[in-house]
């Protein structure tokens, strides 16, 4: 949009995976004099807000000058050699599939860092919080800028000990275990994909991922693709997570504290879908094929299964917690991601990407408003807000009520919110599969993946009926409504959610060409 | 008559004779020397392995070979080529930090253990270590290990009245010299077979043995494997570590998780890629198996200390010592199977320059912690956050980097060169199992990162820090990270002629 030179282009780029590690080990020095504040403590929230401010900052200004004519082309690239012997680039870069997530992880991460600054973490010095915090951003960061697939690796395991760390040592109850759980099944989803990776790239003699897309899986054969594609899809399936390899995300969300919900269901899981689209699909593309049917049953089985957990959990007497149901409905969507990417198709990808970016947005907000009516009540679990008749939200708190409300319309997919697009586009693209996949397969998907949608509406208008609806006892305590910091961490992500439900060209502009390129085999 | 003489080439040798020269030097000042000035002593020996370190600098430019067959040009018995230089920097460096180490301990042990003894035992531990990596003949071979050897099994039942200390030393003792002698039979068969001793000979002359002679070749290859094996403690050879670094001066187990190691593998290599790599069908699937029983047995075994046992802390890293060695027996099995062995031979390498510095690095943790926790428990790390944050800052990089995870890049990428490696060689299977081992030793070494930055029960206790030390610490962790920085420095000898 505006026209900024390559080389600051670069080092904006550069500056979004650097800065956050700079900002980490800074955080763990003492403060300079006349940045002390009011507190060691304060000034170290207060340090965190400024880097990843100055983060969202330079992703933004990355996002301005990101030539949108040409979504397709990897713009702002860095390409540096790093490990000859291994063959290893510090290859950077973004187009029109990863610049949107950078750009949602920053914005996260700032929110998080915002609340974080208002609202302390119960636990330990925040000092290690705020030092791992950014070290999270960076993997993450990382994982959506490199364009190497040992880099990716390396970026994808970086997040994990941070993320370890933040459950194990701010988290609630069963913290400690759910934390093992956490970092155990991802650690041995992504040694397998080391492995799948490391066979793409001894095969295909690089590791470059835009010279792999280029190649568009000629110089590998379709055996070695089955393989990795097994192996790398496994990694990145967990991470997703695809059902049956779901079970780590529900402790795992249940335990940790807001602000690592927040960022675990908005930004983490979305590193194996991006993994799927970036690296399977242009590189492996024989292999998905292989795989596609497989992929699409396990996601709607997925959806429909995250719905039944849900429903089961919004029950009257199922003692069903919050935040452990928004992590089930986490399960449900990423079913409809995997649905679309498993299409094969634009309009099934296109969707992919859409519900990711959706998703992000409206899961971290339900996040937040979760843990905001836990620092509130006490209490996420759903039996005890409700009581008999509901924990009646409007009218004893109706700015924080009618949030809630619209985090779970948005989330069930009402058309003219973020929720909606992704959704129809992947069901859209099941309708039409690529070439080579079986048609009544995905048709019989389709129709399943659309029953799911009725089934999310269904268990999100009950949580609705009970949290927020309901008559207001006379001895009820009193609940303080939405504050003025909340205001500033939640409205950014509502209104970017009646954008992107409102003008999805935005969002598809640039994802789609990028999309066409990838699936016709780099150059076009 | 003069070409009888052979010429020595003293710039080639200087690394090993300067360490076992200084040894001897100490041994005798140890006479002259007063009580009070024997601290002395250690200093000399840590100048004298610094000054043996720096002679590999001259040796950079080409390989030099010396002690060669008259007459028959290129067939020598001790070559300074790419390879030697790499572990003989290895042996020397990690013989020096374990020396910075020692200084303490002596100091600490209040004359329980002899000083001058210590030292020379040390010292010719240390030159036996260096003389094999450039031993190209088995009588040579065999010289250096038992040079390496047999002064260790001394040190580690150095202590004076220490049960503990001379039942850990007699069982090395036995397990070790069980295992020379077997190789010894081995390489006397291989002798019978091709009648030659040199390594380049024997790969020549192996391949059209008689007949009649096959299956002796063979059991010699075997046997000789054997004695190799023990020295890099690969299972089923491995039950003496824990006892014996438990048993043992805290400095000698990290000589021993390092050095021994070295000298094993070393040796390993230059039996099976460089004097039989016509047996690759023999050795390459026995190695292959080796390596994932190593890992497995190690890593379990790691897994299932006790955190508040006494001395759970070296226990833990002597098993998980176990474990790294079958990490590093993994790119020597896949040697067997591709036709790029050099490759393969330098991620080992490379995976062996890593986990020298940074298991280094972790025991001169340990030994810090050790000297206000007598039992070194794992539990004792519980809260050295608050006491002292660099120090654990640095050591839960060592333990990450051994784990192989983020910030520990090295230790990552030192991983992937050896995964690379086996996928490389088609050795599927063993990187699955690989990589199985990788999760599970992530688990104790996390646990013991996270036990790093609990709080602390109780006041947190001061460490009490020496500058030797001190200095310990800061060069591994130096290295280490300069390492994740520039992983290339290392990771270099995977694309380089070696031999």
């Amino acid at each position: 949009m505006i026209d900024i030179n390559e080389s600051v282009m670069q080092f904006l780029l550069a500056f979004l995976v650097v800065g956050p590690l700079l900002g980490a080990a800074a955080a763990l020095l003492p403060a300079p004099p006349g940045l002390k504040g009011r507190s060691p403590e304060q000034a170290v929230l207060r340090h965190g807000v400024t880097v990843t401010g100055a983060v969202l900052v330079a992703a933004v200004v990355l996002a301005l000058g990101f030539d949108h004519d040409q979504p397709s082309k990897m713009q702002a690239t860095t390409d540096i050699s790093w490990i000859p012997a291994l063959d290893v680039r510090i290859h950077l870069g973004t187009d029109g599939i990863s610049l949107p997530l950078l750009v949602l992880t920053a914005l996260l991460t700032f929110l998080s860092a915002l609340y974080s600054y208002f609202k302390p973490p119960a636990g330990p010095s925040p000092k290690a919080f705020v030092a791992l915090l950014l070290v999270l951003e960076s993997g993450t960061l990382a994982t959506f800028a490199v364009l190497d697939l040992i880099l990716f690796f390396l970026a994808f395991e970086m997040v994990l000990v941070p993320m370890y760390f933040l459950i194990a040592r701010w988290g609630g109850e069963g913290r400690a275990e759910a934390a093992w759980r956490f970092i155990l099944y991802t650690l041995l989803g992504s040694v397998v994909m080391l492995l799948g990776l490391l066979l793409i790239g001894i095969s295909a003699g690089t590791f470059d991922m835009v010279a792999l897309a280029t190649d568009n899986g000629r110089s590998l054969t379709t055996s070695v693709q089955v393989i990795a594609v097994l192996a790398v899809g496994i990694g990145l399936a967990v991470k997703t997570p695809m059902w049956p390899l779901h079970s780590w995300l529900p402790d795992a969300h249940t335990a940790a504290p807001t602000v690592g919900s927040v960022l675990l269901a908005g930004v983490l899981l979305k590193m194996g879908t991006y993994g799927f689209v970036r690296v399977l699909l242009p590189a492996a593309p024989d292999g998905l094929r292989t795989f596609a049917p497989y992929l699409a049953a396990f996601a709607v089985v997925g959806i429909v299964y995250g719905s039944l957990a849900c429903l089961a959990l919004a029950q009257r007497g199922a003692k069903g917690d919050l935040k452990r149901l928004i992590a089930y409905s986490s399960v449900g969507h990423m079913g409809f991601v995997l649905l679309g990417i498993a299409t094969m198709t634009p309009t099934g990808v296109n969707g992919a990407l859409f519900a990711n970016i959706a998703h992000g947005l409206i899961t971290g907000l339900l996040f937040f408003l979760v843990g905001a009516l836990k620092e509130r009540t006490g209490s996420t679990d759903l039996d005890a807000l409700a009581e008999q008749t509901g924990a009646a939200l409007y009218g004893r708190a109706p700015r924080l009520g009618g949030l809630l409300a619209f985090g779970a319309v948005a989330s069930l997919g009402l058309p003219g919110l973020a929720g909606f697009w992704g959704e129809m586009l992947a069901l859209f693209g099941a309708f039409d599969p690529a070439d080579g996949l079986s048609r009544p397969a995905f048709l019989t998907f389709m129709a399943i993946g659309a029953f799911g949608t009725l089934l999310t509406a269904a268990y999100l208008l009950v949580v609705v009926r009970r949290v927020c609806m309901g008559a207001v006892p006379q001895d009820a305590p009193h609940l303080t409504d939405v504050r003025g910091y909340e205001y500033a961490a939640w409205t950014p992500l509502v209104v970017l959610t009646v954008v992107a439900g409102l003008w999805p060209k935005a969002l598809l502009g640039l994802t789609d060409p990028a999309v066409q390129q990838l699936l016709a085999g780099g150059t076009r | 008559m003069s070409s009888l003489v052979q010429s020595v080439d003293w710039l080639a040798i200087a690394p090993p004779t300067i360490a076992a020269v200084v040894g001897l030097v100490v041994l005798v000042a140890d006479l002259f020397v007063g009580e009070h000035r024997k601290p002395l002593l250690g200093w000399l020996s840590v100048a004298g392995l610094a000054a043996a370190a720096l002679m590999l600098l001259p040796l950079l430019d080409a390989d030099r070979s010396t002690f060669c067959l008259v007459g028959d040009t290129g067939v020598c018995s001790y070559t300074a080529d790419r390879f030697t230089l790499v572990i003989q920097f290895l042996v020397l460096g990690g013989a020096l930090l374990a020396a910075l180490l020692s200084v303490t301990a002596l100091k600490d042990e209040n004359k329980r253990l002899p000083e001058g003894e210590y030292w020379f035992l040390f010292l010719s531990s240390a030159a036996g270590a260096a003389l094999l990596p450039a031993s190209r003949d088995l009588a040579t071979l065999i010289v250096a290990l038992e040079v390496a050897s047999l002064p260790a099994f001394a040190l580690v039942g150095l202590r004076h009245g220490d049960r503990k200390s001379s039942e850990a030393a007699l069982k090395f003792f036995l397990s070790s010299v069980t295992a020379t002698a077997v190789s010894l039979l081995g390489i006397s068969f291989v002798y019978a077979a091709t009648g030659t001793l040199h390594l380049t000979l024997v790969a020549e002359r192996i391949q059209d043995v008689d007949g009649q002679l096959h299956t002796l070749a063979q059991a010699g290859v075997v046997l000789t494997l054997v004695g190799f094996a023990f020295k890099t403690a690969a299972v089923p050879f491995h039950f003496w570590v824990p006892d014996t670094y438990v048993g043992a001066p805290l400095p000698i187990a990290a000589y021993l998780s390092v050095i021994g190691k070295a000298v094993g593998f070393s040796g390993l290599i230059l039996v099976t890629v460089v004097a039989l790599p016509s047996y690759a069908d023999v050795w390459g699937p026995a190695l292959a198996v080796l390596a994932a029983l190593t890992m497995t047995v190690g890593n379990v075994g790691a897994l299932r200390q006790q955190a508040a046992r006494a001395y759970s802390a070296v226990r833990l890293l002597a098993w998980s010592s176990v474990g790294q060695a079958g990490y590093l027996l993994v790119p020597i099995a896949a040697a067997a199977y591709t036709d790029d062995a050099e490759q393969a031979i330098g991620s080992t390498l490379a995976y062996a320059l890593m986990y020298g510095a940074v298991n280094l690095g972790a025991f001169a943790v340990a030994a810090v912690v050790g000297r206000t926790h007598r039992r070194n428990r794992v539990a004792d790390y519980r809260g050295l956050y608050a006491a002292s944050p660099l120090t654990a800052l640095l050591m839960g990089f060592f333990l990450l980097c051994l784990a192989g995870l983020p910030p520990g890049i090295i230790g990552l990428f030192a991983k992937v060169t050896v995964f690379s490696a086996a996928v490389d060689a088609g050795l599927g299977w063993l990187a699955v199992v690989m990589a199985v081992n990788v999760v599970i030793a992530l688990v104790y070494y996390l646990q013991w990162t996270a036990l790093l930055f609990r709080a602390p029960e109780g006041e947190p206790v001061r460490h009490r820090f020496t500058a030797p030390l001190t200095v310990a610490i800061a060069l591994t962790g130096v290295l280490g990270i300069a390492l994740s920085g520039a992983p290339q420095l290392v990771l270099r000898f995977t694309d380089t002629a070696l031999f």
